[in-house]
């Protein structure tokens, strides 16, 4: 039987973590079909038809689609499951709040953020913070899937030739009513698929000095800034530049963590992180027992000096 | 307005997991347990809406084995009015966990129910969204700002790259984010006075059927270990080693 995977949409269009969800659909095997929900779809429904892995992608035009509502998006999702063995989506805030308010309705098994598929209806998947695996199976029938969108590779955004087709919209629910978004604006790219990130716990001190410090070698690095709880909580750095089981989970190829003591869940967030560096000037700090390289260092100092030292 | 609060017991933030002996679970026997952190959030808010006016009685259920209440004395002392411990030796998953609370939500009739936004154990972050269906109730999930007035719910709620307001009618379900708020500390009188309330016990069978498909855990291990690493004498070596990694220019 096919795959339904769930397309997220942004201004920008489909996102990425669509892509990597697609990636693994595809390793489920059976045909991949991608439901587009939301409003003024045309010209995405462009950009989907050329996404590689899909053999159809199916259109929901309509007004209560357009902010992601799970109320409005539920009743489609359960008219379409039953004609598919999976229903998949990425574990952004958007699929985790979605895809088990339909497993509900459909009395179907859910297995959330997993980051490895293991055959048809096994799978790993982080508990504890990422600091344990477990390997769960899920019973026979219809299952409904959050994939962790750093451990799948995005499928290309060219190349493909899916069917596009119109489906009808289900109406609105009229239970919750979408009032406003604010998304962080910034220079730098996304915390979530940056492919270098550095960032700053509670020792910075305040907000301006965690700016002031980061901010000039994140430019130089090209790297998108993440930030411990601590420092998030003490209003250091925005809500959304957390690192970890509260926040956001990242792959970067290189981490770069300055005076960060290496709580269990930020560690649970930066593991899959290709090359850790921890700068910390306290020599037992836990985040040095994850990290691959190690200076035991006043972070004022290190941060002058690397930025010197990347100029030559 | 009556609210109910969804209350987990599980290993402690601070403790050091590991996988049990027979790799089929968490070692749990000497193990501190604690309310799940992201609940206490859920708690907290609850109780200062009954504090401010907004809602009459907070009740906080918690669902497993008799040593649960030690975590529904501590949500008494935190402000709960009323406790209630669904009895059952059996690991309960989301969806079944959905379906307990709908059996008490149709038993007590609450205008909202507050939980976490997931436990800090499995992680799954699905409970709240999976009973909120059930009662075909609104729902809002991660919430960092909750305010309640003629019947509706302004919620703030935490997303990738930022954060959105919704405004459900009530009755509604909202799960907590550790941002909402700062649970407070318990001192000793609340503790005391949190002895004298009531902490019913219901056994799980009495609210009739409550299956739900589940997984099976095969097995829990602990990731693959990173290679280990190397403490750096100054930041030469540090560019150095990197460039060697071909992660920095
Ligand atoms: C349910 C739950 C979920 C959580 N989720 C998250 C999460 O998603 N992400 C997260 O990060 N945390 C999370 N936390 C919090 C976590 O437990 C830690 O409290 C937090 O990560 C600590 O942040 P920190 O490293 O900035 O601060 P601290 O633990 O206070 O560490 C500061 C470190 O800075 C070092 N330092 C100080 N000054 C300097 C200097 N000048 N130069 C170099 N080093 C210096 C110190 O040696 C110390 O190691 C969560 C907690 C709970 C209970």
């Amino acid at each position: 039987m096919s795959i339904l995977v769930i397309a997220e949409i942004d201004s920008h269009g489909i996102k990425a973590a669509t892509r990597s969800a697609i990636t693994a659909a595809g390793q489920l095997g059976g045909d991949v079909h991608l439901l587009l929900a939301g409003s003024d779809l045309e010209g995405i429904a462009l950009q989907a038809k050329s996404i590689k892995g899909l053999s159809k992608i199916l259109v929901a035009d309509a007004a209560e689609y357009a902010n992601g509502i799970a109320e409005n998006l539920t009743p489609l999702l359960v008219k379409l499951a039953p004609g598919y063995s999976t229903v998949l989506a990425a574990a952004t805030s958007f699929g985790k709040n979605l895809l088990p308010r339909a497993a509900a309705l459909l009395d179907a098994a859910m297995v959330s953020e997993v980051t490895q598929i293991i055959g048809e209806r096994t799978f790993v998947r982080p508990i504890y913070a990422g600091n344990l695996n477990a390997t769960v199976t899920a019973p026979a029938g219809l299952a409904l899937i959050t994939i962790r969108q750093t451990v799948f590779e995005a499928v290309a955004e060219t190349g493909g030739d899916g069917a596009v087709e119109s489906i009808a919209a289900t109406g609105d629910a009229g239970k919750a009513q979408f009032i406003s978004r604010e998304l962080a604006v910034s220079d730098r790219p996304e915390l979530a698929s940056a492919k270098v990130v550095i960032s700053g716990g509670r020792s910075l001190g305040s907000k301006e000095i965690f700016h002031d410090t980061l901010e000039p070698l994140a430019a130089q690095l090209g790297a998108a800034i993440g930030a411990t709880r601590a420092a998030v909580d003490s209003g250091m750095a925005p809500n959304d530049a957390q690192v970890g089981q509260t926040g956001t989970v990242i792959a970067p190829d290189l981490y770069i963590a300055f005076g960060v003591s290496g709580a269990a869940q930020h560690v649970g967030g930066i593991k899959d992180a290709k090359v850790i560096v921890a700068v910390n000037h306290d020599a037992e700090a836990p985040i040095f027992k994850v990290a691959d390289y190690g200076l035991v260092a006043d972070l004022f100092d290190v941060v002058p000096e690397l930025s010197a030292a990347l100029k030559q | 307005m009556k609210i109910l609060v969804g209350i987990k017991r599980v290993v402690d933030y601070q403790v050091t997991v590991r996988p049990a002996a027979d790799g089929k679970g968490v070692e749990t026997a000497g193990v501190k347990m604690s309310i799940n952190p992201f609940d206490e959030n859920a708690l907290e808010a609850a109780v200062r809406l009954k504090e401010a006016g907004v809602a009459t009685e907070v009740l906080a259920v918690a669902i497993g084995s008799a040593a649960n209440q030690d975590v529904l004395r501590h949500a008494l002392a935190m402000g709960a009015d009323r406790a209630l411990l669904v009895e059952t030796d059996a690991v309960v998953q989301p969806l079944q966990t959905a379906k307990i609370y709908r059996a008490l939500v149709e038993r007590e009739a609450p205008q909202l129910v507050m939980t976490g936004k997931q436990a800090i154990d499995d992680d799954a972050a699905e409970t709240a969204q999976m009973l909120a269906a059930l009662l075909a109730w609104p729902q809002a999930t991660f919430a960092s700002s909750v305010q309640i007035s003629d019947g509706k719910a302004t919620v703030v709620r935490e997303i990738d790259g930022g954060q959105e307001t919704l405004q459900l009618a009530l009755p509604a379900v909202i799960s907590a984010d550790l941002r909402l708020n700062e649970p407070r500390f318990i001192k000793l009188p609340a503790l005391m006075m949190a002895k004298k309330k009531l902490l019913e016990n219901i056994a799980l069978a009495e609210l009739g059927d409550t299956a739900a498909p589940s997984l099976t855990l095969l097995n829990v291990a602990e990731p693959p270990p990173r290679k280990a690493g190397r403490i750096l004498n100054n930041v030469a070596e540090l560019v150095a080693a990197l460039r060697a990694e071909k992660v920095l220019p």
